[in-house]
């Protein structure tokens, strides 16, 4: 489990808020999933809390592919966080 | 199959044309332009700017246009969207499909348009007027759009 690196990538009012379009992220044996993510995320500081804060808003893909809080997360994973989509 | 994301604007006579390409089986195109608005609510609005995910995009909507031909007899399909900044009475998408009759063509218009609000990555800021700008919140009834067709049963 150790070593595991991921890419995260955020999209509208969640780049706006936490204040970074993307990051490279070595991952705690903690993480396993979308969930345990997003928990971990909000321990990194205010602007992840405030940008994750409301429950059940937030989207999440996993290599390109929509997910759930349970998709589980691997080594080299494309992880993207983004607010309901509003295109059309 | 066209599918495309572009910062540029759609010509809708040129999609069509390209679309028909001297074919003679297709009896029907349905068609759907979305528009940007001038007004959300009692706001006027002065711009608009669509971010998009690009690695994910392309295949999402490819992925729709496959779900719309396994469901319909289609004969061809453009799928455009635009990205970046747009003003009001710009075309932001456009949708065709091409069919031997019509009712295929019309229904599967209508559920490219309602699966691609709810299932590609697109996110609208909308600018106002008063100089405040503000993302565009997804709507409940876009959802209960795309569930419907759950209930239709493929053909």
């Amino acid at each position: 489990m150790s070593g595991r690196t991921i890419h995260v990538l955020y999209f509208a009012w969640l780049r706006e808020r936490i204040g970074r379009s993307q990051e490279a992220l070595e991952l705690p044996e903690t993480v396993a999933s979308v969930e345990t993510l997003m928990t971990w995320l909000c321990e990194r500081g205010d602007n992840y809390r405030r940008a994750f804060a409301v429950p059940g808003v937030v989207r999440c893909a996993v290599n390109q592919v929509f997910a759930t809080a349970d998709t589980e997360i691997s080594n080299g994973d494309e992880v993207a966080f983004f607010p309901p989509v509003t295109g059309g | 199959m066209t599918v495309r994301v572009q910062e540029a604007p759609f010509d809708l006579g040129a999609e069509l044309a390209k679309l028909c390409g001297g074919r003679t089986d297709i009896g029907g195109i349905g068609c759907f332009v979305g528009n940007v608005r001038d007004r959300s609510g009692d706001r006027t609005i002065i711009e608009m700017t669509l971010e998009h995910y690009p690695a994910m995009t392309q295949p999402a909507l490819e992925a729709i246009v496959r779900e719309a031909q396994a469901r319909w007899p289609l004969l061809g399909c453009t799928l455009i969207h635009r990205v970046g900044r747009l003003l009001p009475g710009e075309g932001i998408v456009l949708v065709l499909a091409a069919s031997a009759h019509r009712q295929a063509a019309l229904e599967a218009t209508q559920f490219l348009i309602d699966f691609l609000k709810t299932r590609a990555p697109f996110w609208k800021k909308e600018r106002f007027a008063d100089g405040a700008e503000d993302w565009v919140r997804a709507r409940a009834d876009d959802d209960e759009a795309a569930r419907r067709w759950s209930d239709v049963k493929r053909p």
